[in-house]
């Protein structure tokens, strides 16, 4: 039982980042309204960068901004003290890159919605189909 | 297509959770991501740069190159935004309406006739219009000052506590948008064109790789700031830290300035003299 909660508590995080992939896969893939879709890629990315911010976790270690006042010039810094800043720096330029991403992924759809009077795949396709028919 | 697409992605949820047996425990200060380079950032950010904050170090000096490409991709973002958008061709309206609000007077004005210049007394009614709402024109307009003093906070304080170019950029760009939410977008591009808010955004783009040129005419590697201290007149270490502090500042500029400009094609698909 021990080992159960154990194995639980070291990889819960993991398992919450995976259930988030799934919920934003899912409706990338199943959901019919285009912007559903987006909103689904919205939360893959969100559980993308919850994954890298808990590998960088360490334990009893603190927030990757320095112990700094005057007086301490000589101090020796210990990598154990403080959590790993890589990954938060990586997923820094990754959030901006999404909002970038999700601003140009809704232009496309206003654009389709401009061309086909519709944000539904289904319609979308049929109308394709039908002016493919035509010409 | 429900069931399949629920069952694939059951599946892969297996297999996932499966995978994760073999990752290190959450927290572990020996699993490998917590290795090898982010030590070295770790012990040695304070020697190198004095930046106490070493997310900034990295973001804008060890990995200085990533940030500037970054910067590029959202530069190319707010470019494709407005090429996707923008109806570069404005037809002007047969007449246009202006209310004077105090008296409720209402003025025709036809084509070719003269406008009366922006203020509080006239309003444009039109398709967009929107009745006038004391309460969340008052809240925005006490908020948006001190919204973008916070802003220039965040960007000036990023090498002692949380913040940078990219989170005060954002937290301005906010700024103006709420403004535009609150008021209207015609009365937001009177204040920060379109144009303008191009030009800036390049300009920010521009004034981080001008760094990067500057440390390579003054002898250094691009983007190796130490090489900018004979220019500042400081020590290589203090001049990293400046040199930090001009890059964040362009990448605040950049961002700020594409969150508007996506902000202004979006929200008008394109055409900005109507707008919300």
């Amino acid at each position: 039982m021990d080992d159960m909660i154990a194995i639980i508590l070291s990889k819960y995080n993991y398992w919450t980042v995976i259930t988030l992939m799934m919920i934003g896969l899912y409706a990338m893939i199943v959901k019919n309204n285009l912007i559903k879709k987006i909103i689904g890629m919205n939360i893959f990315q969100t559980s993308i960068i919850l994954f890298y911010v808990s590998m960088g976790m360490k334990k009893d270690a603190t927030i990757p901004i320095l112990e700094h006042h005057p007086g301490m010039q000589e101090h020796v810094y210990h990598a154990a003290d403080y959590i790993n800043p890589l990954p938060h720096v990586l997923m820094l330029t990754a959030i901006v890159v999404s909002v970038a991403t999700l601003g140009v992924a809704l232009s496309l759809a206003l654009k389709v919605y401009d061309q086909y009077g519709t944000l539904e795949e289904d319609e979308i396709n049929a109308k394709i189909r039908k002016a493919s028919v035509k010409s | 297509m429900k069931l399949i697409g629920m069952i694939s992605i059951f599946w892969l949820f297996i297999v996932l959770v499966y995978g994760t047996s073999d990752f290190s425990a959450w927290g572990d200060p020996e699993s490998p991501c917590n290795l090898h380079v982010s030590n070295y950032y770790i012990e040695h950010a304070m020697s190198d740069t004095s930046v106490p904050n070493i997310v900034t170090a990295i973001l804008a000096d060890y990995r200085g190159f990533d940030t500037m490409f970054e910067t590029a991709v959202i530069f190319s973002a707010g470019i494709a935004c407005f090429f996707l958008l923008r109806r570069p061709k404005y037809d002007a309206p047969e007449a246009v309406v202006f209310r004077h609000i105090q008296t409720g007077i209402t003025l025709r004005i036809e084509k070719g006739g003269r406008l009366p210049k922006e203020s509080d007394e006239f309003e444009r009614i039109d398709t967009q219009w929107v009745p006038y709402d004391l309460v969340i024109q008052v809240t925005s307009r006490i908020l948006v000052p001190f919204i973008q003093l916070f802003a220039l906070y965040v960007v000036a304080h990023g090498h002692h506590s949380p913040g940078g170019g990219f989170q005060g950029g954002v937290i301005f760009g906010a700024a103006i948008i709420l403004f535009a939410v609150s008021n209207t977008l015609r009365k937001t591009t009177h204040r920060v064109s379109e144009k303008r808010s191009a030009v800036l955004c390049a300009i920010g783009v521009l004034i981080y790789a001008g760094t990067g040129v500057c440390c390579l005419l003054a002898g250094g590697n691009f983007l190796d700031y130490s090489a900018l201290s004979g220019l500042l007149g400081v020590d290589p270490v203090t001049a990293r830290s400046h040199g930090i502090m001009m890059v964040e500042m362009g990448v605040g500029l950049a961002v700020t300035m594409v969150m508007i400009w996506i902000y202004y094609n979006l929200s008008s698909a394109g055409k900005q003299h109507e707008g919300l």
